[in-house]
């Protein structure tokens, strides 16, 4: 069996609730989201999931779909309830990322002066209160000098340097974990900077360093894990039976 | 007791150029949008706009009608940006102030308990208090930690839909989520409710539990019957989005002949007319 670019991404993102403990796993887009639900039927099986909408899931939803299609309701969390529980700590988040800086400063919000912007996105959402209150990373689809940028327009994720700038109390319950992109896993160095921790089999430093916008430690970099056997049966069998993470 | 009962026009007659108006719902939930028809043909402008946007948002900047807007998103769902929005921002035409999702439910907490301000973690070290330079952060007088002040939005009048209402203004939605609508009613100075359908007050609980009773008569000065009244937006169970037509909307804001084709035939009519041309719009597809 061929392993997929996709597929190794899904398992390194399923691999960041690896330990999170009871938490509410949140993850936004599709190979995210497949890696929730691979983390709670492997390693993780203490992990809530919900289904996107009002309801958590005693086990995983199906895929891009709500409680409504099957599925045993074990919790009610309208959005209101959402805020509270993040608020609390009980939530571990995989957010997207239009823009991404050395310090993990993220940028879904505009692009270009943010009175007017050449880009109006999709807003800082709940970015700026996820990345201060519990463990938050980021998949990154396309690795490009376009995302990996010297400076975001906007911080909506909180990054190192603006949260230790910050020590009262944005640093209190900040921590970023990993960011994934199609080529790497990139994690934070001591003084807060972004380096590369694996390259996903295949993929060469230079590849890495020729699409990220600043300078990208890549020394230590060691080789992306492949899936299991049995991982890969149950993303192709049981979590994405009809192959949304290949489309 | 009062029977607070109206018509759009009645609602919509409240509202003057200049106000602060809330609107309830989410994205592209939920929407009281006969409410939002009755204001585009209205000639208010000059609005104060508070809510997670979707489609009202769009439509009111299409119309000229929204100087400011403080929002903690604006999104169709499954379109992800509304096309009005998303050219209202690019050409700078409203003043915006953009909130942290959990940051705007904490601005209307305090506006419902009549605070100037409740704390939040969320928008420390983030660009939010940039673009909002107004904002101030607090310290704790217990310990060391500091907080964005949020201050308590209080909008002169707010509108929300749901499910069923009865003719004094109790309000009841029977979906799994029920926004913040509650908190709007709370917040304002003055609340209209528009529900699919107004029963009487016995009948709102016969066939749902007290739980689902949302919105208090306390906080709303007037209840009106839309029915389909939040179309193109979801009011589950009663209806879902009609994504279709959700589609259309959005594809005609790309030109401006197509937009007023769009808006001819939609928006320049009543919102009996509207819902007319809806079901034939639905008919040729």
């Amino acid at each position: 069996m061929t392993t997929t670019r996709a597929e190794v991404c899904a398992v390194a993102c399923a691999d960041t609730w690896r330990g999170a403990g009871e938490v509410l796993a949140h993850a936004v887009g599709t190979i995210p989201s497949v890696g929730a639900r691979l983390a709670k039927l492997t390693h993780s099986p203490d992990l809530a999931l919900s289904d996107g909408e009002a309801f958590l899931m005693s086990e995983p939803p199906p895929l891009g779909k709500t409680a409504a299609a099957g599925g045993t309701v074990e919790g009610w969390v309208p959005f209101r309830a959402i805020f509270d529980l993040l608020n609390s700590g009980r939530r571990q988040s995989m957010m997207g990322a239009s823009q991404v800086d050395a310090y993990g400063n993220q940028n879904i919000s505009s692009i270009g002066d943010w009175r007017r912007p050449t880009r109006q996105l999709i807003g800082v959402r709940g970015a700026p209160g996820n990345t201060v209150n519990h463990r938050v990373d980021y998949f990154v689809g396309k690795h490009s000098k376009r995302v990996f940028v010297e400076r975001v327009d906007v911080v909506s994720g909180v990054g190192n340097d603006r949260a230790r700038a910050f020590a009262g109390s944005a640093l209190r319950f900040h921590h970023l974990g990993v960011v994934i992109t199609d080529l790497a896993v990139l994690d934070y160095a001591g003084d807060g900077r972004l380096k590369v921790r694996s390259l996903h089999p295949g993929v060469t430093a230079d590849q890495v360093r020729e699409n990220t916008g600043f300078d990208i430690d890549v020394s230590t970099a060691g080789t992306t894990r492949l899936p299991t056997d049995e991982e890969l049966r149950l993303i192709r069998e049981v979590i994405d039976p009809t192959g949304l993470l290949s489309s | 007791m009062a029977d607070k009962t109206m018509t759009l026009s009645d609602v919509v007659g409240h509202v003057e150029s200049g106000m602060t108006i809330g609107i309830g719902g989410w994205g592209s939930r939920r929407k009281p949008m006969a409410i939002v028809r009755e204001l585009l043909r209205s000639d208010v402008k000059d609005l104060t706009v508070v809510t997670f946007g979707g489609p009202d948002v769009g439509l009111l900047c299409r119309a000229g009608k929204v100087r400011k807007l403080v929002y903690g998103f604006v999104s169709l769902d499954s379109i992800a940006l509304d096309p009005h929005f998303r050219a209202a921002r690019e050409s700078g035409a409203i003043e915006t102030a953009e909130y942290d999702e959990g940051m705007f439910v904490t601005a209307l907490r305090a506006g419902a308990n009549r605070f100037s301000f409740l704390p939040s973690r969320a928008g420390l070290a983030s660009d939010v208090l940039t673009m909002n330079p107004d904002l101030k952060t607090v310290r704790s007088p217990y310990d060391d930690e500091e907080y964005v002040a949020v201050p308590g939005l209080r909008p002169d009048i707010s509108f929300i839909h749901l499910n069923r209402g009865d003719a004094q203004g109790n309000g009841q939605y029977l979906g799994n989520d029920p926004y913040f609508d509650d908190l709007f009613a709370m917040a304002s100075e003055r609340c209209f409710l528009s529900v699919e359908k107004i029963v009487d007050t016995a009948s709102l609980t016969a066939q749902a539990p007290p739980q689902s009773l949302l919105v208090s008569r306390l906080f709303v000065q007037g209840v009106v019957e839309t029915p389909n009244g939040a179309h193109f937006t979801t009011c589950e169970p009663d209806y879902g989005r009609d994504e279709r037509f959700q589609k259309h909307y959005a594809a005609t804001a790309a030109d401006d002949e197509s937009w007023q084709a769009f808006r001819t035939r939609f928006l320049d009519t009543d919102e009996a007319s509207y819902q007319r041309e809806v079901q034939a719009w639905q008919a040729t597809r």
